[in-house]
């Protein structure tokens, strides 16, 4: 029961409206047309991927006589017979693939789930069928599944990343070891799975030489390319469609192999082939939060001033592809550290390749981080609220680069005003309600305001409306609607009258949706666009939206069209060149010029029942401030949804893992388990607002993976506070409250 | 999928003919269809029996105080009905605390009683071990699989699969008799007698033979005001039971005159804790006597790492639900 959804959150300094988006209605009514029903010339072929059922091993023969003979099949692809293909980089690389092993490209299995033939038929359930006939027989050996299972390889990261440098300053060792209080800790976080509703998806065909692609991305242009370098064909020749993305959490960002299944079949059939990876095949077809080991040792002195800081990460990781997402850089700009010291590893086994997950570097570590400020407030007898406001800083203390921005501090004091946080008996097993036992918790939230490069196609028309054009991505946030609330807010035109095209490849390039980049990145580029037009138009920058208005409507011209472009401070104008070819550059976080994050403070309460055990929440407040809010309503929901993801990733949500078969066993939406609405009651959302005119030009700061980051630390130190219990290693499942 | 044929006889009479080898029964589909998209069960011909006779086993029937419920009655519509709610809520219960409102309504009580079990290696057909699956292949769950969500009561060396339901504790709790319509014609099988433990034979999973139609379920004594079920799981809803107690109270002043006590979540089949009912009949209601009882209702417990704590939790859940009605107005 959500007590108090507010629909349209008012707009406070800084904001924009709260306007519903515009396509709303047609999502809840379903007519909104998604890249999977996006029609197709002629009659399609439908795929089936068959993935292996062993983690490691090779395939030692294939029996296709039962399957070929199901009536209806027309192709069966495996690594005896297919196609040609190039060879793709992973991101770590500088491409887009999700992991460096190429579609059948062998009889090597390297993890559970890795598809091992294609079959299309005529109709889904014949291709179905003949994946039941297809005889697959394996030489089996034993696989690594997780950490501290035989045969897993830990290599420091900058053994397999040059870049990665672990970070040293000041003594760490010496300053916590001579602290007044210290803790020395570890925690554990789990495999998750994106598990969003819309599946992946791709339907491929062939006009003459050039491919079309219907699936759905967070990176079109990035798609294009990749998949055209891996097909061996033009990019130009290719165009992906993906109108909107039925959420993607980061499992939609990379090329995997799905993509040159369906096209390599389309192509040998010379029809539009449609392909899913099924519920189940999709936790080991596009990537995962990986599981990781966090140790953190921290210290105080008698004060409750920090000292040191040293927080050693593992990331478990496929064998193939040492995938890491680090993090440890932004944890130690977070307070005021007198010393630090970070180290990363990744851990090796017979999985397959982790990817982005929402927030994916934060929400370890900093799950971590403030696990441990709450354990080391605990221990100093200090309020976590007032410990963390005390050790606030203005600059990234390893650095001494500046914030652009920093409103932790407000964000604390919105939160615990609401929450009615003073007075808390900072005694565990203080507060109880009958049998239930109650607890408060805090932790702060961050996510790091990232940029990339990126362009927009403005047309603006003589009869008011106009029209923008931007391989950007609508993931369910509301993206089509910022973008046409930035433009009429520049415009001085009523954003309803703004036609806004995006999730095409054929379109002028936007960023990869990922990383919280979009909405600053395109808005910028946009703004851009705006200026553009005023130039063309002779109008002054800041003329009113009467003047600007007028100048349009007396333009000689029926429309004028320009296309804007915008590169983040502190990259150059060959950013513009990699976008175009699909490339993947980012800036911000903790840079070297400036230090720019959104901040958050979320309180929660939990109840537990003294006996059985089980957790509830029913309540949890979170305020955030994060520079221009372009829309709060959208806003709102992002919030919202990552309050709640917050919940389910301390309380719910794990993959679990056969550590003698190294295969995920709760691979569906019954026994994955994510909150449901009964999970969820009381969840309020504060706006504070933030000026800030360095990170971009409208001073938008990413929002989207803001919300879900420290929400574990926030309720596993309520259930401390509930119960004395310290859990360590997430989701908290019942019985490690036994 | 595989291709299948789909029938709808008129009669139950004519549903029990056609049934048997590889003949099932459809009621709402959502365990049987769910396992054909997984492969795992096969029928050549499904017999929709959700229409037979228009509606003949759809009812819920009071004389005194005897309940007898169609076996095509909706779980929906049982759990929503007032009656049932008031005089014997821990069916109401057992019902709305399972499942989602579409699944609830979908789904009939003969098929509930009959759901399979969620153990992941059963499900998957790409594992080759499961004897419930494949007769004399091994368990992929005793040989080092997950097994946290696995039974600790009524195991074997040969299976340790859940019971996943919850309907089906109220029942046995409350002495339920079943209703069969079979090749020979009619009888009735305590419902206490459906279910078989798995031994050597998993596969195997209940009493009923060839073309066994369950037509309805009849309670004698039905009359429980005193009564509830109480699930402990993972989530608020929509997961099943990592532990759960149907638990019956009837008093007589201070002294128990009637206990009923069944266990859901941690055996392999609906589980009647007998032993601790006897231990705490003609007694007050008292935490270490309930703390007791839950102990011998555990006794013969057979674990593993990953759910050793079923027993601890579901004691723990057995004494929670009598501390609880033994607060309630009786
Ligand atoms: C995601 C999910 C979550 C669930 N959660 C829960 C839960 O929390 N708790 C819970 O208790 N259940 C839960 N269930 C199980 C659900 O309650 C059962 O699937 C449902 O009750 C089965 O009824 P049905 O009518 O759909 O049976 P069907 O699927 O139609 O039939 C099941 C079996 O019974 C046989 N059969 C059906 N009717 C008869 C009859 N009258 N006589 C003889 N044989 C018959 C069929 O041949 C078949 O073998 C869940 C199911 C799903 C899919
Ligand atoms: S526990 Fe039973 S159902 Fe599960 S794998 Fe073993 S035999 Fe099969």
């Amino acid at each position: 029961m959500a007590q108090n959804y507010d629909p349209a959150p008012e707009a406070k300094s800084n904001m924009g409206q709260p306007i519903p988006r515009y396509e709303a209605v047609q999502k809840v009514t379903g007519a909104k047309i998604y890249a999977d029903d996006l029609p197709v010339p002629g009659r399609a072929a439908y795929g089936w991927m068959v993935t292996s059922a062993i983690a490691k091993g090779r395939i030692t023969s294939i029996d296709y006589t039962a399957a070929k003979s199901v009536p209806g099949v027309q192709l069966i692809l495996t690594h005896e017979n297919r196609p040609s293909l190039a060879d793709i980089k992973t991101f770590a690389g500088g491409g887009l693939g999700i992991t460096d092993v190429q579609p059948l490209s062998g009889p090597e299995v390297h993890h559970d789930g890795q598809p091992v033939a294609l079959i299309v038929a005529d109709t889904f359930e014949a291709a179905r069928e003949a994946s039941f006939k297809l005889a697959i027989s394996y030489a089996e050996s034993s696989p690594t599944a997780t950490f501290g299972d035989e045969g897993t390889v830990e290599k420091n990261l900058s053994e397999v990343n040059p870049r990665y440098e672990p970070i040293r300053f000041n003594d760490a060792d010496a300053a916590i070891t001579n602290s007044a209080h210290s803790i020395d800790v570890e925690y554990y976080t789990p495999t998750q799975h994106h598990n969003a509703i819309e599946l992946f998806s791709t339907t491929a065909y062939w006009d003459g030489p050039r491919l079309v692609l219907h699936e759905p991305s967070q990176y079109v242009w990035g798609l294009r390319n990749a998949s055209a370098s891996m097909m061996e064909v033009d990019a130009e020749n290719v165009r992906v469609k993906s109108p909107f993305v039925g959420g993607a959490f980061g499992s939609k960002a990379a090329l995997t192999h799905r993509t040159a299944l369906a096209a390599m079949a389309a192509k040998q059939l010379g029809r539009p082939v449609k392909l899913v990876a099924m519920r189940d095949q999709g936790f080991t077809h596009s990537g995962h939060r990986q599981e990781t080991r966090q140790r953190v040792r921290l210290g105080c002195d008698a004060n409750g001033k920090l000292t040191g800081y040293d927080h050693r990460q593992w990331e478990f990781t496929a064998r193939t592809t040492p995938y890491s997402n680090g993090g440890l850089e932004k944890t130690v700009a977070m307070y005021d550290f007198k010393a630090a010291r970070t180290d990363n590893y990744v851990v090796q086994g017979d999985r397959n390749v982790p990817t982005f997950m929402r927030s994916p570097a934060e929400v370890p570590t900093v799950y971590a981080l403030e696990a441990a400020m709450n354990e080391l407030a605990a221990k100093a007898g200090i309020d976590p609220v007032e410990f963390r406001k005390m050790n606030d800083t203005r600059v990234n203390p390893v650095n001494g680069v500046p914030y652009t921005s920093r409103s932790l501090n407000e964000c604390l004091d919105a939160a615990a005003e609401r929450f009615g946080w003073t007075g808390r008996n900072p005694e565990a097993r203080s507060m109880r309600d009958g049998d239930w036992l109650i607890g408060w918790g805090c932790s702060i939230a961050m996510y790091p305001t990232q940029m990339m490069p990126s362009t927009a196609r403005l047309t603006v028309r003589r009869n008011g409306t106009a029209f923008i054009e931007v391989a950007a991505h609508d993931v369910g946030t509301g993206c089509y609607t910022i973008a046409a609330q930035a433009a009429g807010e520049r415009l001085g035109i009523d954003p309803r009258r703004i036609d806004v095209r995006m999730g095409d490849s054929r379109l002028p390039p936007g960023p990869i949706s990922g990383g919280s980049i979009s909405t600053a990145s395109v808005t910028s580029a946009i703004a851009k666009a705006c200026d553009l037009v005023d130039e063309r138009l002779g109008v002054a920058k800041d003329a009113s939206a009467e003047e600007r208005s007028a100048a349009l409507s007396g333009m000689a011209m029926p429309e004028l069209e320009v296309v804007g472009s915008w590169v983040p401070a502190g990259m150059d104008e060959s950013a513009i060149e990699s976008l175009y070819k699909g490339g993947v550059r980012i800036s911000g976080g903790a840079g070297e010029e400036r230090t720019m994050f959104a901040f958050g403070a979320e309180m929660v309460e939990v109840r537990v029942n003294e006996r059985t055990r089980e957790v509830r929440v029913p309540r949890i407040v979170g305020a955030f401030a994060a520079g221009r809010i372009m829309n709060p309503r959208t806003a709102h929901s992002q919030y919202l949804g990552g309050l709640i993801w917050g919940i389910g990733s301390a309380l719910h949500e794990a993959t679990e893992i056969d550590h003698k078969r190294a295969r995920y066993v709760n691979d569906n939406i019954a026994e994955y388990l994510i909150p449901v609405n009964a999970d969820i009651e009381q969840v309020d959302i504060i706006m504070v607002p933030e000026v800030d005119e360095e990170v971009n030009i409208l001073g938008v700061k990413g929002i989207g993976e803001l919300a879900n980051v420290g929400t574990p630390a926030a309720i596993t130190d309520a259930i401390w506070h509930a119960t004395g219990i310290r859990i360590r290693d997430l989701p908290v499942r019942i019985e490690k409250l036994l | 999928m595989r291709p299948f044929r789909y029938e709808r006889p008129a009669t139950a009479a004519r549903a029990v003919a056609a049934a048997g080898g590889e003949a099932h029964f459809l009621a709402g589909g959502t365990t049987m269809v769910d396992l054909m998209k997984l492969d795992v069960m096969r029928p050549e011909r499904l017999l929709d029996i959700t229409q037979l006779e228009d509606g003949r086993y759809d009812f819920i029937d009071w004389d005194g105080k005897s309940l007898r419920i169609g076996a095509l009655t909706a779980m929906a519509t049982l759990a929503d009905d007032d009656e049932v709610r008031r005089r014997v809520p821990m069916l109401s219960d057992a019902l709305w605390l399972a499942a989602s409102p579409q699944i609830r309504k979908a789904a009939r009580i003969g098929g509930n009683v009959l759901q399979r079990t969620r153990c992941a290696y059963f499900r998957d057909t790409s594992y080759a071990q499961c004897n419930k699956r494949e007769p004399g292949s091994g368990c992929a769950a005793l040989d080092g699989g997950v097994t946290r969500g696995h039974a600790v009561l009524g195991t074997s060396s040969a299976c340790i699969a859940t019971y996943p339901g919850d309907f089906a504790q109220s029942l046995i709790a409350l002495d339920a008799v079943v209703e069969i319509l079979g090749k020979d014609g009619p009888r009735a099988v305590r419902f206490a007698e459906l279910h078989r433990q798995p031994h050597s034979r998993p596969d195997i999973e209940t009493t009923l033979e060839e073309g066994d139609l369950i037509v309805a379920f009849s309670i004698p004594d039905a009359d429980f005001p005193r009564s509830r079920y109480l699930k402990v799981r993972d989530r608020e809803s929509y997961a099943y039971a990592l532990a759960s107690t149907a638990g019956a109270l009837r008093m007589d002043g201070d002294v128990v005159a009637d206990i009923r006590i069944a266990l859901g979540g941690v055996a392999t089949v609906p589980w009647r804790a007998r032993e601790a009912e006897e231990m705490l009949k003609g007694s007050s209601i008292s935490e270490d006597g309930l703390e007791r009882a839950a102990e011998a209702a555990f006794a013969g417990a057979s674990t593993t790492e990953d759910n050793a704590y079923k027993v601890d939790l579901g004691k723990r859940t057995m004494v929670r639900t009598f501390l609880e009605l033994a607060r309630m107005e009786g």
